[in-house]
Parts: C-alpha cells; structure tokens; sequence
C-alpha cells in the first residue's frame, strides 16, 4: 500500500518524522533545566532570558536562516566550534537541520514546561524538603510527575512544529534526499516543477497529520482553564 | 451640511486619484532572479526617462511567477529565465502580447575560496572540493543546464554526491557566497555584480555543453492596456538596456526589436 506516494516522498515524510523525534528529544534534555530556571527564578536576568526564549515565536524564519548559514559556514563560530572538534561542518546535514530546529521550536517546548513548573508552586517542594528529599530527588520524584501534562504538551508542540518547519530548512539543507529534503521542502519542489497532483497527495497527507496531532492535543486537555 | 462636504470630498479625491492614474501608471515586473542586478540598472534609467512612471520589479524563481501568473497575480511584465513559461502561458491564453527572447544566460564556474579561472568541470572530481551548489535541476533553468553540462562531460557520477541545491539562482550563489559550500554553478549575470566580483574568480562554462539558456518575456493579460508596461518592454530592447545587459553578461538576441 502506497498511498499513491512515490518512495521519494515516503523518504521525505521519513525524514521529517526522525528530525522532529530528534528535536524533541533534545528540547527535553535542553528545555527542561530552562524552563525550570525560568519558573523558579526571582532573577533579574528572569525577564531577558524569557524574552531570547521566545525570541524565534517573532523572528521570521528567514532571519534565523540567514544568521546560521553564516553562523555555522566556516567562518561562523559554531562553524569555527564545529571544525575545532573536528567534525563536519553543519550547514547540508541533518544534525544542521537539528541544531537548527532546536533554536527554532525552543519556546514551543520551554513555555508549556515554564508553566507546568510555575503552577506546581513552593508549597509541595517545601513539603518534600522537609521529609528530607534532596532537591533533586524533590525534583524527579515531586516536579517531574506534577508537570507531566506540560511535558506531554511541549513534546506535542515542538514535534508538531518541527514537522511544519520550512523556511529554515530550505535555507541551509542544502535539499539533499535522504539527509536535508524533509516534506516541506518535498511539497514545495513539486508545486515548482508544477507536479500538481503530488503536491496534492503529499499536502493531504501532511493536512490529515497535522489535524490529527492537533486533535489529539485538544481532546486530550478538555478543559484547558484547568490545564 | 456634512453630506454635502462628504460627497464634494469623494468627488474630489475620485477625480485626482482618476487624473493621476492617466498621468502616471505603475508596473509591476515578475523578473528571474538572474535579472536582479541588469534590471535594476535598467529600470533607474528609464524611470529617468520617464519620471511619471514607476516600475516596481519583483525577483524570484520563473516556474513561482508562472504558477503565480495563472492564478492571477497583479504582474503587468513576466521577465523570465527560461522562454517556456512565457510560451505556456501564451499557449493558455493568458498572454497580453508575443512572447519574444530578450536575452541568453551563461552559466559559470564560480568560487570564494579557489581560483576558479583555473578550473573546469572536472576539476570539480578533485576531493578537497566536498560542496558544489547548483539551482535545484528540478525546476530551476540554470541548475538544469549545470545538470547537462556536468554529464556532458561525464563527470556527474562522481559530482553528484556532493552537489547541494539553491531553491533558486540567488540562493545557490549565498551558498557559495557565504562560504559553506566551495564552488558553486551560477550565472554569469551575478557573478559580474560588484557584490559578487571583489569576493571571488570565475570560469566561464562553454555554452556548447548545455542547451541554452533562452530567457524570454511576454505581457501578461494584465498589462495588455497599461501603457507603461508596454513603454518599458520596448526599452528593454533599446541600445541603452542592451548595453546594460551585454554588460552583465547577457548574450542578447540579434532579432530584438
């Protein structure tokens, strides 16, 4: 059963699904000190932090394109940093893709946890101190269990977003099968080279894709006052 | 009272809005990307000569404007980098006048980091090189003709693993250009900018390698009766525009009228 897709395209949705399994992993191990940062702080630094946070909420993906292409080209400095370890430099490759993205979803994935965090409050750490729970111990036996809806909901999201990524992408991949050409950019080389009817196909898909993730969020949290 | 002052306002503003439309028109140009720094020049110089007149040219990819077109978008002129579209869009009925040849695009070897004056094609085999950008061959005119001449002489087996794809011309030369890939296939036309001629050396790519590159342009149904649109492809053919983009590379056709 194909679906009428070209293994090409089966290719391109295969792509997409590792990279945003990828990000998501990622943003977890990156987002959460982060987010938890964020929702325990009295810092001054509290504000400026959140706002570089959300910063990729308002730039257009063309902005953030352009600065990694230089960033991460030979003279950039991750490009410096990446070529000092000796490693192959980013922009082309899939871990480009997935630097690129972790910048790109990182509010999609700390404000749900930044939340979670801020509503379990002082009160239930306090308690677990005074039982003797070390802080880290407080933290994956009490916060995590307490935030999990604004893991499941981060997760969701920065997948999600990740999946929808385009612009980046096109940008610094370099639209290489297999490694860089996701299904955004699969749709968008179709509708140019005026393949219609696979536009449509692989749209459709991603059309039901989207629908159903973002079903599933909503009919997870029916009632989102509470969440 | 008011209504009276209301009615006089709208009449007011219906006539200068109605009289500067027949003193001054507007043009809006659909143009390939190739074209973005010929036509710039071009279109300074005719605004000086017709100072009533503004030309406002949009740069993008050929096959975009022509899915574009279709669905009407507002372009008065279609300036594109292969003369197909132009010819489809004459053959769909949604042409507002001949479609003619304005130019021929060359295609080149170019490079930041090497001298690539020194180079052809099959010194791209050579392994320091580990990132060749082209426009992608699927629907970009110049990456299709970097695609024949790479087989032409027979070392597109041995290139294509590290070619990368620009979604257009000018987005395959920011590739290069920013230094993340090494030598690129671009267009001669960008090549000879000033931007682009300080920072590296090119070498020119026979053009019996490859089929040519025909760029040709056409009026769309939406220009048919702006007569600033028509003005300016006319002077896109004139001694004055020709010498522009004879120096930007372009090899023009000697039946241009």
């Amino acid at each position: 059963m194909s679906l009428l897709l070209t293994a090409e395209d089966w290719q391109t949705i295969g792509l997409t699904v590792k990279l945003a399994t990828t990000v998501t992993f990622c943003l977890f191990v990156i987002g959460t000190p982060i987010a938890w940062w964020l929702g325990r702080t009295r810092s001054r630094f509290k504000g400026p932090v959140g706002a570089v946070v959300a910063l990729p909420l308002v730039l257009p993906p063309s902005v953030l394109g352009f600065y990694l292409l230089l960033a991460m080209g030979p003279y950039g400095f991750i490009g410096h940093f990446t070529n000092w370890l000796g490693a192959h430099s980013l922009p082309f490759t899939f871990w480009g893709l997935v630097v690129a993205s972790v910048f790109y979803s990182l509010p999609f994935m700390v404000q749900p946890l930044q939340n979670a965090f801020e509503a379990i409050g002082d009160k239930p750490l306090e308690a677990a101190a005074t039982l003797r729970a070390s802080s880290w111990d407080a933290f994956f036996t009490v916060a995590l269990p307490m935030a999990l809806p604004g893991f499941l909901t981060g997760g969701i999201l920065t997948f999600a977003h990740t999946v929808g990524e385009f612009g980046v992408v096109l940008m610094i991949g370099g639209n290489l099968p297999g490694e860089t050409r996701v299904a955004s950019v699969q749709i968008y080389d179709h509708v140019e080279a005026m393949e219609y009817a696979s536009a449509h196909r692989l749209s459709a898909v991603m059309l039901v894709f989207s629908f159903v993730v973002l079903l599933g969020l909503y009919a997870w949290r029916p009632n989102p006052k509470k969440a | 009272m008011p209504f009276k002052f209301w009615k006089h306002l709208a009449i007011g503003l219906s006539l200068t809005v109605g009289m500067s439309a027949a003193h001054a028109e507007k043009v809006t140009v659909a143009a390939a990307a190739d074209l973005k720094y010929a036509m710039a020049d071009v279109v300074q110089t005719f605004e000086k000569a017709h100072p009533n007149d503004k030309i406002e040219v949009i740069y993008g990819s050929s096959g975009k404007f022509f899915t574009q077109i279709q669905q009407g978008a507002p372009y008065d002129l279609f300036y594109s980098a292969d003369i197909q579209y132009p010819r489809d869009l004459e053959k769909a009925g949604q042409a507002g006048g001949k479609v003619a040849p304005y130019a021929f695009g060359r295609i080149v070897l170019w490079s930041p980091v090497m001298d690539a004056s020194k180079m052809t094609l099959e010194s791209l085999t050579n392994p320091e090189i580990k990132h060749i950008a082209i426009a992608n061959p699927k629907h970009a005119p110049y990456g299709k003709r970097a695609e024949e001449a790479l087989k032409a002489v027979n070392v597109w087996d041995k290139v294509e693993p590290k070619l990368v794809y620009g979604e257009n011309i000018s987005h395959t030369a920011q590739l290069v250009d920013s230094g993340n890939a090494q030598v690129g296939i671009l267009a001669l036309s960008l090549v000879l900018t000033p931007q682009m001629q300080s920072k590296g050396k090119y070498w020119l790519i026979p053009d019996n390698l490859h089929d040519p590159l025909e760029q040709g342009y056409v009026l769309t149904k939406r220009g048919e009766n702006n007569a600033a649109a028509k003005a300016f492809a006319a002077y896109m053919s004139s001694p004055e525009a020709r010498a522009v983009m004879t120096r930007y590379g372009f090899v023009l056709p000697s039946s241009a009228k």
